[in-house]
């Protein structure tokens, strides 16, 4: 039987608080937002990836009786709202008005009485297209003969976005240019999609009484949300008020804003009612943020017993139709120049190009910490493709590579500062939970044996991950320097409310962060109600992903927390009738030092601040605080992961048979909730690595937009999950936390794929693209890998 | 058409288009939103409710055929204040993050431990099967089950 122990307070295992209303049906989620006279948008979306816009008839559609507006390019434009900016400084159309740029773009928006007469009303209207023909091979886009998709933007002859490089090309090409040995290979992170069960929806109420503007959504970031509809629409900041409520999962889906967010508000303005935008699972996996397709190609400089050298890696980027990701302004590639990974080398080079194709955008999304999925699992790819050509075991060339633990503060050779980090002990651990030895021990006596059962593979993977964004100096969003603000307010009771700029989608803000004040003020976490989400009653932050709460939000907790703590020192003191020079803090209460038994709670202090105790001039009475934390750097959490996988030879089927997972995330707040963190990542991890992928076929056709083809894993092919810890707190954080949400999608995926390799390895076989499907796999072993991303191969 | 279905022990009646989904039905007719609704192809499960005592996925059933039957919703399974042991399972055990596919899979597992009481690992994987969670890579659904199994033995055994 499984207990966790309800600790009295602060750090620990505490079950949840959010789940009293979602174990009983009581969340309030965008869909169950009802207002009155409510009406329901649907939007028109493309069929073809590539056409001109002849003509939108919508005659039919006005005419439904249901149907209260249809919206189109034409309508919007006379609003100057037919394009809005992205998170990249790109532009994107909110309605076609030219021509479509992907098949399922945003082509009209009708807003009826209910959602199933807008659903009637979209088949009412008639659009003529021209087509042309599509972008959908990345490595084609750049062609002279490609046509030009982005033939909106003046200036831009071709689909080339952006150039982006780090580490130092010369150095990097000079060891290369020396070593005894030169690994390259070809790996494609191929296009998946965070496919959050809840989709992407909002309920737009625009008042035209008080002018004001509130937008029920389910953003991520609901500040940088506000923000951005004042500058697309023009309205006054002030009267924009976005409430993120419970979110059903974003997974870095909710970050960007979508066109049918603006066209439920324009509905709203036009209409004089409430609008309710929903859209359904297709509409969410052919036009919302994508994540990964990149098409990278690493290389390896080493000696011949297996010491690595230096790392080049080309990338070319498909970023869909409008360049859309969301990352700091300037990351074009977001992090990925950490994928020198864990390792010692001499010198490393990254060059990225980003290109235009007639695919949804995206790109930064599914947990990667801004490209660090992509970059970790090339790492981890390229040093298992470096033992096989070594024929060296790949626990033991990763163990002779690893940073050491006297190499922190380790400044990387692409301009990182890792925080901490002790890895030897790390990969030891997973060593020792998974046996490896004796696996060893068992997979050659099956090879030897020659019988024609299951091939047996053992996959490892060590990452580190750089979450937290992040230093405002280096890290913006749109201009928005990516600090976080925090306030607290302690009511006279002794009873606590926080409020955070940040915004859970299912991590347990709610519980953690209570945890956190409760550690810093002795105040039970039950005591502490957390409020999130709404950007009238929320300081000002950037919101949640890239795992950067606790980093960001986490630390200004801490720091607010330890604010209302040196507050309720003054006040102590006018109590004691000391100085506050001779108050000592244990937790939930200030002593005299040197007289134990002197002594105010921290709830008896709270009473005193708000009553008529004459306090020392200069302190303002009451018990609150506010800050904004803008972190000195990024948190690098780290991990082994060890995979074991049967692998049938004749039908190609993978089963995953044990997953040993080892993480540091320094100090852990809640260990039942970083568990559960990392028990989802690592079903992502084996969703990507044999099931999930977003292909095209050459019309640009989406081949997964629903779930009968994007195959989400079940809990039948999730192993129990083993999971170890260490804990190597980061310096610089005020309580030692470094983020973790999404360090186990970033490890897993080059577990399980190294495993399978490691499975077909008498076949010859170095590498295959995921996903691993059986079809796939049973063609790598007959020699004949399939290019995963395109039907066309 | 004019249905009456028994929703959680009340009797319902509504005027309700011929094509209207249970699921809709149930949330956007009868104002019980614990029911979720997250795909377009009876795939992910977080719909399921029971109709006349079964589980089903109420997107792939239409209101109308509810007429005349019983259904039970995630609203309808705690008893008064006190929650149902797959619910205390599901808290105790960490078996939800998100919350979004925590009614459908609670209400399959309250079915499974009615017709099991004592179900295995696989059986309880084998049990939710059809149902997705993006959350919880599983792990911690099936120990809430198992805790929700042991749980009620010890308090009544059968």
């Amino acid at each position: 039987m499984t207990t966790v122990e309800q600790p009295p307070i602060g750090f620990g295992r505490m079950h949840r608080k959010e789940d009293a209303r979602f174990v009983r049906g009581r969340g309030t989620y965008v869909d169950d937002v009802v207002l009155p006279g409510m009406l329901y948008g649907a939007v028109l979306r493309s069929p073809f990836a590539h056409a001109r816009i002849v003509s939108i008839d919508t005659a039919a559609a006005q005419a439904h009786p249901r149907v209260k507006a249809v919206i189109t390019g034409q309508t919007l434009e006379g609003l100057k709202l037919a394009w809005m900016p992205t998170l990249s400084q790109d532009t994107q159309a909110v309605l076609a008005t030219d021509k479509v740029r992907f098949q399922g773009q945003e082509v009209a928006f009708v807003v009826a009485e209910d959602r199933y007469a807008a659903r009637d009303a979209l088949e009412l209207i008639d659009v003529e297209y021209e087509p042309l023909p599509a972008v959908v091979d990345a490595r084609r886009a750049l062609d002279p003969d490609a046509p030009v998709i982005r033939d909106d933007k003046e200036g831009q002859a071709d689909n080339h976005i952006f150039d982006w490089g780090a580490g130092d090309e010369a150095a990097t090409d000079a060891v290369f240019a020396s070593a005894e040995v030169v690994v390259a290979q070809d790996v494609l992170y191929p296009r998946v999609h965070p496919a959050p069960l809840e989709t992407c929806g909002a309920v737009a109420d625009f008042d035209a009484v008080t002018g004001k503007l509130t937008i029920w959504c389910n953003t991520q970031a609901p500040h940088a949300h506000r923000t951005v509809y004042a500058l697309v629409a023009g309205l006054p900041e002030h009267k924009i008020r976005v409430i993120s409520p419970d979110v059903g999962g974003g997974f870095g889906n909710k970050v960007p804003i979508y066109p049918g967010y603006v066209c439920a508000i324009v509905g709203s303005i036009v209409t004089g009612k409430p609008v309710k935008w929903m859209e359904d699972r297709s509409e969410n996996l052919m036009s919302t943020g994508f994540a990964r397709d990149y098409h990278m190609r690493g290389e390896v400089a080493a000696t011949r017993d297996g010491r690595i050298r230096a790392l080049r890696v080309k990338v070319v980027a498909d970023h869909g139709a409008f360049n859309g990701t969301a990352q700091p302004t300037k990351f074009p590639a977001g992090f990925f120049h950490v994928f020198t990974g864990s390792y010692d080398v001499e010198a490393a080079y990254c060059g990225v190009t980003g290109v235009y194709t007639n695919k949804a955008p995206g790109g930064v999304a599914y947990a990667c910490s801004f490209r660090i999925t992509e970059a970790a699992y090339l790492i981890e790819r390229m040093i298992d493709v470096l033992a096989y050509d070594l024929d060296m075991d790949p626990a033991q060339l990763r163990m002779k590579n690893l940073l050491k633990p006297e190499q922190f503060p380790y400044p990387s050779p692409t301009g990182w500062e890792y925080d901490s980090g002790d890895y030897p002990r790390a990969l030891s651990l997973a060593l020792e939970m998974a046996g490896y030895e004796e696996l060893r021990a068992e997979q050659a006596a099956r090879r030897a044996s020659g019988s024609d059962g299951p091939l047996m593979g053992i996959g490892i993977s060590f990452f580190t991950e750089a979450v937290g964004a992040g230093p405002r100096k280096h890290m913006d969003i749109l201009g928005l320097g990516m600090a976080d603000g925090a306030e607290l307010r302690v009511h006279p009771t002794g009873k606590a409310v926080l409020r955070i700029s940040v915004q859970s989608q299912g991590q347990g803000h709610e519980t953690t962060y209570a945890q956190i004040v409760a550690e810093e003020l002795g105040i039970p976490p039950d005591d502490v109600d957390v409020v999130h989400g709404d950007t009238d009653q929320t300081p000002f932050g950037l919101g949640t992903y890239g795992s950067r709460s606790t980093p960001v939000s986490g630390a200004a907790t801490a720091v607010v927390a330890r604010k209302v703590r040196e507050r309720a020192r003054q006040v102590a003191s006018a109590m004691l009738e000391v100085d506050p020079g001779d108050l000592e803090w244990e937790k939930g209460r200030w002593y005299v030092r040197g007289d134990q038994g002197q002594g105010r709670t921290i709830q008896e202090i709270a009473l005193a601040a708000h009553s008529s105790l004459e306090l020392p001039d200069g302190v303002e009475g009451h018990l609150d605080a506010t800050t904004v934390y803008n972190p000195p750097n990024l948190t690098f959490p780290f991990g082994a992961y060890i995979c074991v996988v049967d692998v049938d030879p004749g039908t190609g089927q993978v089963k995953v048979r044990r997953f040993v997972a080892v993480d540091d995330c320094g100090v852990r707040i809640n260990p039942m909730i970083v568990e559960g963190q990392v028990h989802g990542g690592l079903a992502d991890g084996i969703g990507m690595a044999l099931m999930e992928l977003i292909a095209f076929d050459e019309d640009g056709n989406c081949l997964g937009a629903s779930f009968m083809d994007y195959l989400l894993p079940t809990s039948m092919e999730c192993p129990s999950w083993e999971l170890g810890e260490t804990v190597t707190p980061s310096p610089h954080h005020p309580i030692g936390a470094k983020g973790v949400g999404e360090s186990a999608t970033v490890g897993s995926p080059a577990a399980v794929v190294n495993a399978v390799m490691d499975a077909l390895k008498p076949y010859g076989v170095r590498h295959a693209d995921m996903p691993l499907t059986p079809a796939h796999v049973w063609r790598a072993i007959q020699g004949r890998p399939l290019r995963t991303d395109l039907a066309i191969t | 058409m004019k249905i009456t279905v028994t929703v959680n022990g009340d009797e319902r009646t509504a005027d309700v288009e011929p094509r209207l989904l249970l699921v809709h039905f149930l949330r956007d007719t009868l104002g019980l939103t614990g029911t979720h609704w997250g795909c377009d192809t009876s795939n992910c499960g977080v719909c399921v409710v029971w109709l006349d005592g079964k589980p089903v996925k109420s997107c792939t059933v239409l209101a109308v055929m509810a007429d005349g039957h019983t259904v039970r919703t995630v609203e309808g399974l705690a008893d008064g204040a006190t929650l149902d042991p797959v619910q205390q399972g599901f808290v105790r055990c960490h078996g939800l993050q998100c919350g979004f596919c925590t009614p459908g899979m609670m209400m399959t597992a309250r079915w499974l431990l009615d017709h099991n009481p004592d179900p295995s690992e696989d059986e309880i994987r084998e049990a939710i099967s059809g149902q997705a969670c993006r959350c919880t890579g599983y792990e911690n659904i099936v120990r809430s089950v198992r805790w929700a199994a042991s749980h009620e033995r010890e308090v009544a055994p059968r």
